[in-house]
């Protein structure tokens, strides 16, 4: 082994040099361009206003301060909209990974009546939808819109996770539950004592795909909601942004109509309160996607074999 | 004589039994179906709205059957024909755009795999999938602070003379397709790369020491081994894309939609959600919404037979 990396060592030539030269430069340089504009919104947000809004920080943070979050917290609908995106993402992770659990679980019980039909009946909705008009008419049928369980209820059976464990459980030896049938345990019990146990590794990846889509989601608030106290983080976010675009133009038209507009931005410019809350929304996964990036390439490894 | 009908009256039983079983499991699942059906199947039956002039207040029932006029009128009047032609346009573009681009995660991935340094490989790898995971209005507002007049770039550029005048980026509508692909590669690149990351990790190492016994250079273990073992899996995911050819999604194109680049950004998905929910008509976005399932769903089953036929595997 040692003779065939010295080996490898001599032969390399200088187009493997400069090859790496330029490897090297494309991957620093890419994942600069991933990160900066999250550092770029960072440094500005704890930097002086005025400096920021003139555009003179792009470096280094200067005069660094924490007004803007401690005001930015201050905005009516942005604690509301924060408690909503934190209750959806917990109650929408933990249903889901209950529900894909228990499904996919009973799924591999042969004596189910109809057990195969069933399962297809579940797999195949991932495959075709109805369409935006059909789903909002369906939702209003069913009083979801305006409802904050619009964000929970519809996402609980997911066809993909069910599949995960399920191929998960039927490689857990089938003497556990054997065993334990024995010993007298009914389905519940085996659920919850052995199967919900053994299988924390694929409910772990599923709960944070989940959170993460959860957290992330956009498009429900869009559809279904009108009612400003149901919106999530995401969704303010957005109308912000929209509101400082309204707000610069209002006062590029005509300078005396902002003012109701300009009341969002008192005392932080509107760019200072977009930025801040961008962070916001974007930090908990800055922060939490490092510690678990093994459970995200696990959870795309295992859903692969599927296809 | 009685023996056997004993133990046939057993096994009449335990067929009983189990059958009795078998319900009794299948109703623990009972809930779970009906939420299958009441959020996949049963709206469904909204595509009757297509064939309707449906007026929101008013019940179905008392609005007019009009048949087909929906489909008609798509591509009956000459404006409305060349808007949808714009909107097929803009689909086609942007799903055609990314299914040339889609050979990149390959190549980012054989590449950052001849990266010997481990820490440095771990560094680019965690930052380039971050963007990943960061919805589409996040996105949207990064490219608003850094493209705005006052933005970043604008600054920098004007800072270093190359213009007098902030350049309108994102209010503009030059380039469109281009700037919607550069971003969809921003996010999803790294993130594209993991799953042959991973194909390349499994690689039998004695292929490589084989080949470099025989002389093979760096360049060459690139193209003759460690490409042709992402190819399965390149395959698989080219064919899931032709299949979602028409399903470009609603987030990316919405946020970034304004006044300016709207006539090239409105793919079909951000168009049936203009139709139906800011105002125009219900039935018609139905309509080619409906449209839109039905060739998605045919495009499925192609792709499937393909391949199976080309692979012996069908990838659904």
């Amino acid at each position: 082994m040692n003779q065939i990396t010295k080996k490898r060592k001599i032969k390399k030539t200088s187009t493997d040099f400069a090859f790496d030269i330029l490897n090297y430069t494309f991957f620093l340089l890419f994942t600069l361009i991933c990160i900066y504009p999250f550092y770029y919104l960072i440094i500005n947000t704890i930097s002086s206003n005025v400096l920021s809004a003139n555009g003179a920080i792009n470096f280094i943070p200067q005069g660094i301060h924490f007004d803007n979050y401690a005001n930015v917290i201050k905005i009516r609908g942005l604690g509301t909209a924060l408690w909503i995106s934190i209750l959806r993402t917990v109650i929408g992770t933990i249903g889901t990974v209950l529900a894909s659990a228990f499904l996919g679980f009973m799924f591999t019980q042969q004596k189910m009546w109809g057990r195969r039909f069933w399962y297809r009946v579940i797999v195949i909705t991932m495959y075709f939808n109805a369409g935006l008009i059909p789903m909002f008419l369906t939702m209003k049928a069913l009083h979801l819109t305006n409802n904050f369980w619009v964000y929970i209820i519809p996402l609980i059976v997911q066809p993909f996770n069910v599949i995960l464990v399920k191929t998960y459980v039927e490689s857990i030896p089938a003497s556990l539950q054997e065993a334990a049938e024995i010993d007298g345990a009914g389905i519940l019990r085996i659920f919850a004592k052995i199967i919900f146990p053994t299988s924390k590794p694929i409910l772990a990846t599923i709960a944070i795909f989940s959170a993460v889509g959860q957290w992330n989601s956009f498009y429900d608030t869009l559809i279904y909601i009108t009612e400003q106290k149901l919106y999530s983080l995401q969704y303010l976010l957005y109308c912000y942004i929209n509101q400082a675009n309204s707000l610069k133009a209002l006062i590029n038209n005509a300078a005396g109509t902002g003012g109701n507009v300009m009341s969002l931005a008192t005392q932080q410019t509107p760019t200072s309160i977009r930025m801040s809350v961008t962070v916001i929304v974007v930090l908990p996964i800055l922060c939490i996607y490092p510690l678990f990036q093994r459970y995200f390439v696990k959870g795309i490894m295992i859903g692969s074999v599927k296809g | 004589m009685r023996n056997a009908t004993v133990q046939q009256l057993n096994a009449l039983k335990s067929k009983k039994r189990k059958r009795v079983q078998g319900i009794k499991l299948f109703l623990y699942i009972v809930p779970f179906l009906i939420l299958s059906f009441v959020f996949s199947y049963y709206p469904l039956h909204g595509w009757i709205y297509a064939f309707y002039d449906y007026r929101p207040p008013l019940k179905l029932s008392q609005c007019d059957f009009v048949g087909l006029q929906w489909f008609n009128m798509m591509i009956g009047n000459k404006t409305q024909l060349r808007l949808i032609w714009q909107v097929m346009l803009n689909t086609f573009a942007m799903s055609g755009l990314a299914l040339v681009t889609s050979f990149f995660p390959v190549i980012f991935a054989i590449f950052l795999s001849e990266i010997k340094c481990k820490w440095f490989k771990n560094f680019v790898q965690t930052f380039t999938t971050v963007p990943n995971f960061i919805s589409w209005v996040m996105v949207f507002s990064v490219a608003y602070s850094l493209f705005t007049n006052s933005g970043m770039v604008n600054t920098l550029l004007m800072h270093l003379h190359i213009i007098n005048e902030p350049m309108k980026f994102l209010d503009s509508d030059a380039h469109t397709w281009l700037t919607m692909l550069l971003w969809a590669i921003w996010k999803g690149l790294g993130w594209g790369a993991i799953m042959y990351l991973a194909a390349i990790a499994g690689v039998d190492q004695e292929l490589y020491e084989a080949a470099r016994v025989d002389g093979a250079n760096r360049f060459k273990l690139m193209r003759h081994i460690t490409l042709p073992a992402l190819l399965p899996t390149f395959f698989v995911l080219l064919m899931l894309s032709i299949a979602n050819f028409l399903n470009n999604g609603l987030d990316q194109y919405y946020v970034f939609q304004n006044a300016f680049n709207k006539e090239h950004i409105q793919v079909l998905d951000l168009y049936v959600y203009n139709v139906g929910m800011t105002g125009a008509s219900y039935s018609l976005a139905t309509a080619i919404g409906m449209l839109k399932s039905i060739v998605s769903v045919t495009l499925l089953f192609v792709v499937n037979f393909v391949s199976k036929k080309t692979r012996g595997e069908s990838i659904v």
